[in-house]
């Protein structure tokens, strides 16, 4: 099952509930080994669902989110279960997403972007954008209860979110064309279903807040991350939709604009920081809120470390209300040099209404100097930590029957009534590591050659060099004179 | 390799070191004196040029225009600010969110070691305000900073606007691939000083702060403003952080940039910079202006909110607003539009300024003089101590070697093995009474304050100023209180002993001081050096001891002060010297506690001892 994540841009999950924080690209690659035949049993069946679904953000800006989703059966794996040994987990903790991502991308779409949805896939909007996230999820799916035979998935998504503040002018109304400069003509012909949904959850008790135009002949209700949602559906095989005018233009006006409150909370959010100055030192903090009123939730706190961040270990320590928090589970697999990260993992119970620190210090190591990176001063990344947990939700939600529900709903999926799952990435990190200056080899090299010389050329002397000792010289004239009559006379010399 | 030399050679270099000793310590001495000051000569000092590539060859095209708009929240906020007394954080969280940041605040309270009479504050407690601009499509793992500092005086309110405006445009503009980050503290640098703490997670000064809501990783490079009029003639740059750091010198070739692109004045230590360098009217100017940032440098404090910035190795500078009488006068959009221009530029860098030099010294804004150009100056000085230590050491080596040869012949020389003996214990006493001198100057001051206020009729800072001085003159009466202590035995062989020692110290520290702060160094070493060499009981004493005095680390600051307004051109009396000297010292002690200012503790732990050791000298019997 391997999924591509490309995102870029933290996203706060405070200002948009419903939107996973900064997704970095992650890989995580399932070796899919085994006795899997590559027959063909039957003909593929393309069947290609397609889905843009539109949410204004109580911070006034506009998320919208595609999906495309093509399934085809065939015989590429037989085997169901997966070894986990072969789970392999891999970050990459920054990805300049531009439009070389994104028209690749495009070509996996049926239709391409000549029609459907996807012909709002214009990549200057798309790019002038606060938050970009673009994926492929490939997995298999059984085809009945049995599991005997698999059909493959491939789901593209592409999260977006407006900044309605440089668009709107202040003001929050969207409208299609404003925000992608063009306007829904017709479904994909390929398209088996061609949706789009219009979040218009009023957080108002009164219904008439705001206005979408034109007004939508069905309306869908869902609970999504523990609140109750409802939006506007439009469906474009709906001839009734696109014939009015031979184009579909969705407009959002806000009557009464919702009033410039701080945004809901989520019940969970995170904050990662490089603590301390210096560049011996230093420590990873991770800030974890849990803002629900009265219920506490364990958190899986996943954390992969390059391996020139030495951890301490002993130096890890876990504070909530100014209290030692015992994780009730710790998984660690400490660094290689240059093979492996470090690896962390936690299981850690966040008390209602608190902030949990976690943090762990760690040295920096000095690289070999071939393993800088060109730009070494620009610093190194760490990836983000990982978060996972089942929130307690406010609203009781109802099992959910995947094939039926909206596509969206695979992105928040609910384990049972009382609890929705939530992934959260935090924000990487760049890290300077202490940094030669890159001249130095010369420098180094002139003053080790000078030395050595000087070493040498002493040490050389010093070898052939023979010692003897030297007489005082015998004095002046006077004293041969002297010493020459004392030796006629016989008496010893002075 | 003492084997190689040959015996006989060895020995005429040592007579020759004796012999031309003084001559050679003379020209050493105005050798360093003198090629310091040519080094705002232009063979010494080069042409100022950008290294770094990301902001070198672009150039950006400035759009800012909100100078009304920065005119209109500076009223705003001077309103609020002088209605509610503090700063108006209400007003400001409203005003950041209304043009697109994402707001927090931080509290924070300080209580300082003793009451600050100069900014009248002694419980001090604040917040800072600061909102954070996300770039778009970005990771926040990079930012820049753009600081306010506002103080209890209703200065830097054109400052807020203007930061307001700029954060107003800069929301609009999809450039920016680094976060910016907007900060207003308050308390000046106290409140700088608590957020960056803050920010980078660490307590070094023992301020209390809430923690930070809103991170933007790690900051690349920090701008202060500080400007108090609507309109500016000049804007002068100010680059001396805490303990003499300096910005990477491509942040200033920056600005520098784009005061010549806008045609804005710029000025450094407040004086102007002459274009003519061929004749000797720019030199001389350059002069003055690199012994004001020498001066500036040494006293080791933050002149600016940048200047507790570089601790965390963010590259920053302070910009002041200057509005004299000059005719010509720049708007906020001038203002504005430099500023810009600096944080696209910023905007664009791919790594962190490390390219062009950090350790320079400035004739002027588009002149520099490297370290390698300037270090041989300090060397020359500390030249002299190395001869004179080589000189002491041979007298005492040669006095012992010659009296060995004599073989016993009179009485002082049967005397003489043990003597080397008692020489080096009977240093052990003078050492340890002139550091535990240094120990108590640094500790009792802010120890004692409260006792001294009980005894006599002062005030906490005068009390702690008043001891200062006390302790540092009751060092002079040591050596009537050492010689009881030490009884040498040969008659010239301790006081050398001593002096050797001392030398060896000061030259040790001073080296160290000239590695790291270089102005320092060099003013410690230019003062202190001559005096140290020449010292010995014998001869005219009185006027030694009046040299010692007044080459004294303490008469040193004395001085600098009087030289700094001179050069300044504001002249000071006797008696405003006085004032300004023990306003000095309060705030040199006050600046050890609340930034870790270090000329305090090196003065008191460090040379003030060692300077002992030379009194000791003096009065040796």
């Amino acid at each position: 099952m391997p999924a591509v994540h490309g995102g870029e841009r933290r996203w706060e999950a405070e200002a948009a509930p419903g939107m996973a924080a900064a997704r970095p690209l992650a890989l995580l690659v399932l070796l899919v080994l085994g006795p899997g035949g590559w027959g063909f049993a039957d003909p593929p069946r393309d069947s290609l669902r397609e889905e843009l679904v539109i949410t204004p953000l109580p911070s006034g800006d506009v998320a919208a989110t595609f999906q495309f989703r093509t399934r085809w059966d065939s015989e590429l794996q037989r085997e169901g279960d997966t070894d986990h040994y072969f789970l392999r987990y891999a970050v990459l903790p920054r990805e300049v997403v531009c439009t070389e991502n994104l028209t690749p991308w495009k070509k996996l779409l049926p239709c391409s972007s000549k029609a459907g949805l996807s012909v709002l896939l214009k990549a200057d909007r798309l790019f002038h954008t606060s938050y970009h996230s673009q994926a492929v999820h490939i997995r298999p799916v059984c085809r009945n209860a049995h599991c005997t035979s698999i059909s493959w998935e491939l789901r593209q998504t592409l999260s977006v979110v407006f900044d309605a503040f440089i668009t709107g002018q202040g003001k929050k109304d969207w409208s299609l064309f404003r925000m992608f400069s063009r306007t829904l003509t017709e479904p994909c012909p390929l398209a088996s279903e061609s949706r789009v949904y219009v979040d218009i959850t009023s957080y108002n008790q009164d219904n008439e807040t705001l206005e979408v135009n034109p007004l939508p002949t069905t309306t869908y209700q869902d609970v999504i991350l523990g609140t109750r949602k409802t939006y506007a559906v439009y469906d474009l095989h709906d001839t009734a939709i696109i014939n009015n005018s031979r184009n579909l233009n969705l407009q959002l006006k806000w009557k009464k604009p919702p009033e410039n409150e701080a945004p809901p909370v989520p019940f969970l959010h995170a904050q990662r920081y490089v603590s301390g100055y210096g560049l011996q030192k230093g420590e990873l903090s991770t800030l974890l809120y849990n803002t629900h009123p009265y219920r506490a939730f364990p958190v899986l706190l996943l954390d992969t470390v390059p391996w020139y961040l030495r951890l301490y270990v002993h130096t890890l320590t876990i504070t909530s209300k100014g209290k030692e928090n015992k994780p009730s589970y710790i998984h660690y697999q400490p660094a290689q040099d240059r093979l492996q990260p470090h690896l962390l993992e936690m299981l850690i119970q966040l008390p209602a209404n608190s902030v949990t620190k976690v943090s762990i210090q760690f040295e920096r190591a000095l690289l070999k100097w071939t393993e800088y990176t060109p730009d070494p001063n620009h610093g190194f990344y760490v990836s983000p930590s990982v978060l996972s947990a089942l929130v307690p939700s406010m609203v009781a939600a109802k099992p959910v029957d995947w094939e039926e529900s909206p596509l969206f709903n695979s992105l928040f999926p609910v384990s049972d009534g009382s609890n929705y799952f939530v992934r959260l990435y935090t924000e990487p990190l760049l890290v300077n590591l202490p940094t030669p200056d890159f001249s130095m080899p010369y420098n180094v090299i002139c003053l080790t050659c000078t030395v050595v010389a000087v070493c040498y050329g002493s040490f050389y002397n010093l070898l052939t060099r023979t010692f003897r000792i030297e007489e005082p010289s015998t004095g002046g004239l006077a004293k041969r004179l002297a010493n020459l009559i004392r030796r006629a006379r016989g008496v010893p010399p002075l | 390799m003492g084997l190689l030399s040959d015996p006989v050679r060895r020995r005429a270099l040592a007579r020759l070191v004796l012999r031309l000793n003084a001559p050679l310590c003379v020209l050493s001495y105005v050798a360093g004196i003198t090629w310091f000051l040519a080094l705002a000569f232009p063979p010494l000092t080069q042409r100022t040029y950008m290294s770094e590539n990301a902001m070198g060859s672009t150039m950006v095209e400035e759009q800012f225009v909100g100078g009304d708009r920065a005119r209109g929240f500076a009223r705003d906020f001077a309103a609020h600010r002088r209605k509610s007394g503090a700063l108006p954080v209400a007003w400001l969280e409203r005003t950041m969110q209304s043009v697109g940041l994402e707001v927090y605040t931080q509290s924070f309270s300080r209580q300082l070691p003793f009451p600050d009479e100069t900014h009248e504050r002694y419980m001090v407690s604040g917040t800072n305000v600061y909102g954070i601009l996300r770039a778009p499509r970005a990771a926040s793992t990079e930012s820049l900073v753009l600081t306010v500092p506002c103080s209890s005086d209703s200065t830097n309110n054109q400052a807020v606007g203007l930061l307001l405006a700029l954060a107003a445009h800069f929301r609009g503009q999809i450039y920016w691939a680094k976060d910016i980050i907007f900060l207003v503290t308050e308390h000046d640098l106290l409140g700088t000083e608590a957020w960056l703490e803050a920010y980078h997670d660490v307590n070094v000064t023992g301020i209390q702060s809430s923690p930070l809501q809103g991170r933007a990783g790690a900051i690349q490079a920090a701008v202060a403003l500080e400007l108090s009029s609507d309109v500016v003639t000049s804007l002068d740059v100010a680059v001396e952080g805490l303990n003499g750091q300096l910005p990477n010198l491509d942040l200033l070739n920056l600005f520098q940039t784009f005061c010549q692109k806008g045609g804005l004045l710029c000025t450094l230590q407040g004086k102007l910079q002459s274009q003519d360098w061929t004749s000797l009217d720019g030199p001389l100017q350059g002069l003055q202006t690199l012994l004001l940032m020498v001066l500036r440098q040494a006293s080791g404090r933050p002149h600016g909110p940048h200047g507790l910035f570089l601790r965390y190795r963010v590259e920053a500078l302070t910009l002041r607003g200057i509005n004299s009488f000059r005719q010509y006068k720049y708007d906020l959009v001038a203002v504005g539009k430099t500023l810009e221009g600096m944080f696209r530029k910023l905007n664009h860098l791919l790594e962190r300024l490390h390219q062009s030099f950090f350790l320079y010294l400035l004739p002027a804004l588009s002149r520099f003089v490297s370290i390698g150009l300037y270090m041989p100056a300090a060397g020359f000085l500390l030249l002299v101590l190395g001869l004179k230590a080589l000189e002491l050491w041979m007298q005492l080596h040669e006095a012992g070697v010659g009296l060995e040869e004599t073989g016993g012949g009179s009485g002082p020389s049967a005397l003489h093995p043990p003597a080397q003996g008692v020489g080096l214990t009977s240093l052990v006493a003078p050492l340890l009474i002139s550091q535990a001198m240094g120990v108590a100057l640094y500790i009792l001051p802010v120890l004692g304050q409260h006792v001294a206020t009980q005894h006599f009729p002062v005030a906490e800072a005068e009390a702690v100023v008043l001891t200062l001085l006390a302790i540092y003159a009751a060092g002079l009466a040591l050596p009537h209180s050492t010689h009881w202590v030490v009884s040498p035995q040969a008659p010239d062989r301790g006081w050398m002993a001593l002096k050797l020692v001392a030398l060896i110290y000061l030259a040790l520290q001073l080296g160290c001081i000239a590695l790291t702060n270089f102005s320092l160094g060099f003013l410690l070493a230019a003062t202190m050096v001559p005096t140290a060499a020449v010292t010995k009981p014998h001869g005219p004493r009185p006027l030694y001891a009046a040299l010692l005095v007044l080459t004294s680390p303490a008469a040193t600051l004395l001085g600098s002060l009087f030289l700094w307004r001179e050069l300044q051109e504001a002249p000071l009396s006797l008696a405003e010297g006085w004032q300004l000297f023990l306003t000095a010292l309060a705030q040199g002690v006050l600046e050890h506690y609340t930034y870790g200012a270090l000329l305090f503790p090196l003065l008191a732990l460090g040379l003030y001892p060692c300077w002992l050791l030379f009194w000791n000298v003096l009065f040796w019997k």
